[in-house]
């Protein structure tokens, strides 16, 4: 693998939150490299630790163990132990969108006034060069420079979230965290969103981490899927080989559920059993062989590991007991 | 012929657009809250009633014919007259003067509570309800101590202590009352934290006073602005009954809980209607006044409400 040019490389990463004795495991060691200017998605249902996954990486949420190394400009560095000081630098590195473009903008606040105090933190002292900036970033999420004084309740959803993707930007970062960015918008904005953030990626040659679990949404934006269940990949790979050779059970029954336009088309789609278990209270072995259609003796028994298979000369990263019998 | 004559309307938008586009619209968020107050009747009605009571009150000395103390018996229990316009009181004191120098006590007592347990309250309730952990925990039972604590009691302590006076019923009652302002503000910013606009502003790694005062607290105003009204109301009120106690401020004081409490009297409050119905209304009216002002304000300083 061709290491200098990984911008991120999490490796093993767990966060587990306490209550009352219990644990849960929302990322149980989750492990990946995202390559500069490269487009990961990371999919899966909801509970599944995605959102976690991503605010881990911001240091939002604190991690248990693991590390997620960052290249800064040639100096790798554990994101989990940057001391304050280099944390700042981070911040201006990584940035992430949100997704409920209803409450990822302070209502008491305008546009203006949200947005400049990031600017202040990293030295923009004046104000007339913050409103330039503000104004800049406006434009380049297509909205207009003026609306920089209206509060949050005068915008759409999708303005608001091109905003949220502004905000993001103001500080020039090189890796974005995009938690489902586009999940809370319908599909005609959804579509114009997406196509601003692949423009701005272009532009800026930004690397996203794209959370999202949508999978009509990753197949327009990804380069790279990773495919999350129950804080574990299960699955891994470049985004035509997943598409095309799908390894695991789980990302096959994701896929089936994709709806296809066509009266003609008969779909098989696989219905899964049950519901996403607790990660509170995982299942033994496979946390996926309860409701698995192909499950059987040693998937309740031992843990698959995520491992690499080579199809057609390409990694691909799957973990299954199934497909170490073939 | 409907496209020559442009509506009020139209005209007043297309002014609304030009002056966006010039970029002289916003920025000044605070002439546009002024303004949302001053179209708000009942808030300017409050503040003139608020600032009346308040003016007369502090310049009562030039106003008022009588000293507040000055005691005549043979002019007892006299019902308004031109001379003594609320009439007087048992001891021949003019009513019309002790409502106005009770004023100065009651409203400092009770706005001045209220505003210095709404100002502690906030200040510990907007950060430890943001940080959580254990600077909320020990926050949380420090005040439950506080608010579990009989008022009465803790009067009687330091009355014996430090003596009767005003200021030490200031203090009580700040310390008795911040309580109720924490907690209020710690859940208001328990909901506000999870907000996603604060995980970006703490992804940008802006300090946690800048986060909690700056950007969580102007959403949070609402009900501590209705919290720092009612509790005005409150004090006033618990300033009168302390008072006849003999624990509030001293007897020789005019309050107007001291003054109030003569209708305690069954007979006074049969016979000598003066007494008690004027600084009856005025408590209420003062108390009125403030809640407008309070709910104008909340109103005004909501961006989303149009003035």
């Amino acid at each position: 693998m061709n290491n200098d040019n990984t911008i991120i490389s999490v490796d093993n990463l767990k966060t587990y939150f306490y209550t009352n004795e219990r644990c849960n495991k929302a990322v149980n060691g989750v492990s990946f490299k995202i390559k500069k200017g490269r487009t990961l998605c990371v999919v899966g249902e909801s509970g599944c630790g995605k959102t976690t996954l991503g605010k881990t990486i911001l240091q939002l949420v604190k991690a248990t163990a693991g590390e997620a190394i960052y290249d800064f400009e040639g100096e790798k560095k554990d994101l989990n132990q940057l001391s304050d000081k280099e944390m700042m630098k981070a911040r201006k590195k990584l940035q992430i969108v949100f997704q409920d473009p209803h409450s990822s903008l302070n209502p008491a606040f305008t546009i203006f006034g949200s947005l400049q105090d990031p600017l202040k933190k990293f030295g923009v002292k004046s104000k007339a060069e913050r409103k330039k900036i503000i104004g800049d970033l406006l434009e380049d999420v297509n909205l207009r420079r003026e609306y920089m004084n209206r509060y949050p309740h005068e915008f759409s959803g999708g303005q608001r979230q091109r905003i949220g993707i502004a905000r993001a930007l103001s500080v020039e970062p090189e890796l974005i965290v995009c938690d489902e960015a586009v999940s809370a918008l319908d599909v005609s904005i959804q579509a114009q969103v997406l196509k601003l953030l692949q423009d701005l990626k272009d532009k800026r040659n930004l690397t996203y981490l794209f959370i999202t679990h949508d999978l009509s949404v990753v197949e327009y934006i990804s380069d790279r899927i990773a495919v999350m269940y129950l804080g574990k990949i299960v699955e891994l790979a470049d985004s035509d080989d997943l598409y095309q050779d799908t390894l695991h059970p789980y990302t096959e029954a994701l896929l089936s559920a994709i709806p296809v336009a066509d009266l003609d088309h008969k779909s098989d789609r696989i219905i899964l059993k049950g519901n996403v278990p607790s990660p509170i209270d995982p299942p033994s072995g496979c946390p996926f062989h309860p409701r698995c259609p192909k499950e059987f003796a040693k998937c309740s028994k031992v843990i698959p590991e995520l491992k690499k298979y080579i199809i057609d000369g390409r990694e691909h990263y799957a973990a299954c007991h199934l497909l170490d019998q073939k | 012929m409907a496209k020559h004559r442009k509506s009020k309307l139209d005209k007043k938008m297309d002014e609304i657009k030009r002056k966006e586009e010039a970029g002289l619209l916003g920025g000044e968020s605070y002439n546009r809250a002024i303004n949302k107050f001053k179209n708000n009747h009942l808030a300017l009605l409050g503040l003139i009633l608020f600032s009346l009571i308040l003016l007369t009150s502090i310049f009562a000395p030039l106003i008022s014919p009588y000293k507040p103390g000055t005691i005549d018996v043979l002019n007892r229990l006299k019902a308004p007259s031109l001379s003594h316009v609320f009439g007087t009181d048992q001891l021949g004191r003019d009513v019309f003067t002790r409502v106005l120098f009770g004023g100065r006590i009651s409203i400092l007592v009770g706005l001045g509570s209220a505003l210095g347990a709404a100002f502690i309250g906030v200040l510990i309730g907007s950060y430890a309800g943001y940080k959580g952990s254990w600077i909320d925990k020990i926050f949380l039972r420090i005040s439950e101590m506080f608010m579990s604590f009989p008022r009465m009691i803790l009067v009687l302590m330091l009355v014996s202590i430090l003596g009767q006076s005003l200021w030490n019923l200031i203090i009580i009652f700040i310390l008795t009352g911040w309580g109720s302002v924490y907690r209020m503000v710690r859940s208001q910013m328990l909901s506000i934290r999870e907000e996603e606009y604060v995980q970006a502003l703490r992804a940008f790694g802006l300090s946690d006073f800048v986060i909690a005062y700056k950007h969580m607290l102007p959403n949070a105003i609402a009900p501590i602005l209705v919290n720092i009204t009612l509790s005005t109301a409150m004090f006033i009120l618990q300033e009168t009954s302390l008072s006849f106690l003999g624990l509030g401020v001293p007897l020789n004081i005019a309050t107007w809980g001291n003054i109030l409490n003569v209708a305690q009297d069954l007979n006074v409050l049969r016979e000598n209607w003066w007494i008690w119905l004027p600084v009856g209304l005025i408590i209420s009216i003062f108390v009125f006044s403030i809640n407008f002002i309070g709910d104008g304000l909340r109103d005004s300083t909501d961006p989303s409400q149009q003035g």
